[in-house]
C-alpha cells in the first residue's frame, strides 16, 4: 500500500489525498441525496396511501417511472437531455456550472429522486401494513389527515420499515459511483484514475474497495443504533421481530 | 429544442443490435447467477465451517462494492487471470463481452444467493427430516425436494431481482460496450442527437421493465392464491 503515499503527478499532492477526495464526494453525495430521497418519498409513498382522488395516482405513476428506467439512463436525463429541454438561458447557465458542480448538482437530484421512489414504496408498504384500527383511532381522536399521518401512522411505519430502509440506506453508497459517467469524481472514479497514471491496478481498486466496504460497515452501524434507539417494547412482538 | 423522430428512425437497426446484446448479457447474468447463487447458498448452510465462511465472505463482499467497481476489477484482472493460468503469466487481450459475462454472474450470485438462502429458509424442517427418512442423500434431497421448494416460494423475488439485473446491464458503458445505452451512446455522439437517443433509450428500458413487474405482481398474487 505504499503507493498511497507516493506523490501525484502534479507533484503537491499524494494519492493518499485524491482517495480522500474522492470519499469526500461519494459521502456528499451520498448523504445529499439521501435526505431528498428521504423528504420526497415519505411525500410520495404517503400519497399512495391517500383514498382516492387524484394523489394516489400521481404517485403511482412517480413510482413507475423511476423505478423502471436504469440509474444511468436516468443520470444522463438530468445531464445531457434537460438542459436541452429546458429555455435556452436556463439551459446554457446549467451547463455553464463550474466543475464538479455541473456534474454534483444533477447527480445529486437524479440520485435523490431515484432513490425516494424506492423508499416511497417501502413507505407505502409500512403504513399500508398498520391495522386500519389505527386510522380508525386516529381520527376518533380529532387527528385532522395530516396529524395522523405525522403523529400516528408515520412513526409506526417507519419503525416497520427501518430493516429495509437500512438496505436502502447502504445501496445509496454503492450508486454513487454512476455519477462518474458524468464527469464526477467520486472513489469509484478515483481509483481508475489512480490505475491510468500508475497501472498498480491491485493497488488502485484494492484500497477503494476497502474504503466501500469500511463504508458498508458504518452504515449498517449506524442503521442498527438507530434500530434499537427507537425501538417500542410493545412494538417488538407486534411486528414479528425476534 | 425540437425532438426529431427520423433520428431514431434511422438509428433503429443500430439500437435493435444494442438491446440484443443488453438481453444476451441479461440471460447469461440470469442462467449463471443463479447456478452460483444456489450454490453459494447451500454452501453458506452447509455444516462445513469453512465453506459457510467462504461463501458468506464472498456474498458480503460483492454486496458491499459498487457494479462499477466490479466490472472495472474483472476488466482489468480477468486478461491477467487467463494469461497466468494458460500463457505462463502473460496477460491475454479478452473481448469486452466475456469480462462482461464473467462480471454479471460473479456479481449477481450474491444477490441471487441471498434470495435463494431466503427460500431454503422459508422450508419447514420437517421436509429435511423427511429427505432422511426417504434415505435420500444430501444432493438427492437438495435436487430433487428442497431446491424446487426454495425456487418456487421466491420466484417473484428473483423475477425482480431479474429486471435489476436487466437495468443493471447499462453500467457496462464504462467499458464503452455496445449494449442499447451503449448503441444509443455512439449515435448521440455522432450526430449530435443526445435528447432524442437518451428519451428513446428510457422508454425502451421503461416498457421492459414496466411489463416485466406488471408480470411480477400478477404471478405472486397468482402464487400467494395457490399457497392458501
Amino acid at each position: 500500500m505504499s503507493l498511497l503515499f507516493e506523490t501525484t503527478p502534479d507533484g503537491v499532492s499524494r494519492y493518499f489525498d485524491w482517495i480522500l477526495n474522492g470519499l469526500c464526494w461519494t459521502l456528499s453525495l451520498a448523504l445529499g441525496a439521501w435526505t431528498i430521497a428521504l423528504i420526497v418519498g415519505t411525500l410520495v409513498g404517503v400519497a399512495r396511501t391517500l383514498p382516492g382522488g387524484i394523489w394516489p395516482r400521481f404517485g403511482r405513476i412517480y413510482v413507475e417511472t423511476f423505478r423502471n428506467i436504469p440509474l444511468l439512463v436516468q443520470m444522463f436525463f438530468w445531464y445531457f437531455v434537460l438542459p436541452e429541454l429546458l429555455p435556452q438561458r436556463i439551459g446554457l447557465a446549467i451547463k455553464q456550472m463550474d466543475p464538479p458542480w455541473g456534474s454534483f448538482v444533477p447527480a445529486l437530484i437524479c440520485l435523490g429522486l431515484f432513490t425516494a421512489a424506492r423508499i416511497a414504496e417501502q413507505v407505502r408498504a409500512g403504513v399500508q401494513a398498520l391495522p386500519a384500527g389505527q386510522r380508525a383511532a386516529a381520527s376518533a381522536l380529532g387527528f385532522g389527515r395530516i396529524g395522523m399521518y405525522r403523529l400516528v401512522l408515520l412513526p409506526q411505519a417507519f419503525r416497520i420499515i427501518l430493516p429495509t430502509l437500512t438496505n436502502e440506506f447502504m445501496t445509496i453508497f454503492k450508486n454513487t459511483s454512476v455519477a462518474l459517467t458524468i464527469g464526477l469524481v467520486e472513489l469509484t472514479a478515483t481509483a481508475r484514475e489512480i490505475n491510468e497514471n500508475t497501472f498498480r491496478t491491485f493497488e488502485a481498486f484494492g484500497v477503494v474497495t476497502i474504503v466501500y466496504l469500511v463504508i458498508a460497515l458504518l452504515a449498517w452501524q449506524l442503521m442498527h443504533r438507530i434500530e434499537r434507539a427507537v425501538q417500542l417494547p410493545s412494538f417488538v412482538s407486534g411486528s414479528g421481530r425476534k | 429544442m425540437m425532438v426529431d423522430l427520423s433520428a431514431i428512425v434511422s438509428a433503429a437497426p443500430f439500437l435493435l443490435t444494442g438491446l440484443l446484446f443488453t438481453l444476451q448479457i441479461t440471460l447469461v447474468g440470469v442462467a449463471g447467477g443463479i447456478v452460483f447463487g444456489s450454490l453459494l447458498a447451500v454452501a453458506r448452510l452447509s455444516q462445513n465451517r469453512l465453506l459457510s465462511t467462504l461463501a458468506t465472505a464472498y456474498v458480503n463482499l460483492m454486496r458491499s462494492i459498487p457494479l462499477i467497481l466490479v466490472i472495472f476489477w474483472v476488466f482489468f484482472l480477468v486478461p491477467w487471470a487467463i494469461g497466468w493460468l494458460t500463457n505462463g503469466g502473460r496477460p491475454v487481450a479478452v473481448g469486452a463481452s466475456l469480462t462482461i459475462y464473467v462480471t454479471f454472474v460473479l456479481f449477481e450470485a450474491a444477490y441471487y444467493a441471498e434470495i435463494v438462502r431466503a427460500g431454503f429458509r422459508s422450508i419447514s424442517t420437517g421436509q429435511y427430516a423427511a429427505c432422511d427418512a426417504l434415505g435420500l442423500s444430501k444432493l438427492q434431497a437438495y435436487i430433487y425436494v428442497l431446491f424446487p421448494q426454495a425456487l418456487l416460494s421466491v420466484l417473484p423475488i428473483l423475477l425482480t431481482q431479474t429486471i435489476v439485473l436487466f437495468q443493471d446491464t447499462s453500467l457496462v458503458y464504462v467499458i464503452s460496450a455496445t449494449d442499447l445505452l451503449g448503441a444509443a451512446t455512439k449515435i448521440a455522439q455522432r450526430d449530435g442527437r443526445l435528447v432524442e437517443m437518451y428519451l428513446i433509450v428510457g422508454v425502451i428500458y421503461f416498457l421492459f421493465c414496466y411489463a416485466a413487474s406488471q408480470f411480477v405482481k400478477r404471478l405472486q398474487g397468482r402464487l400467494a392464491y395457490g399457497v392458501r
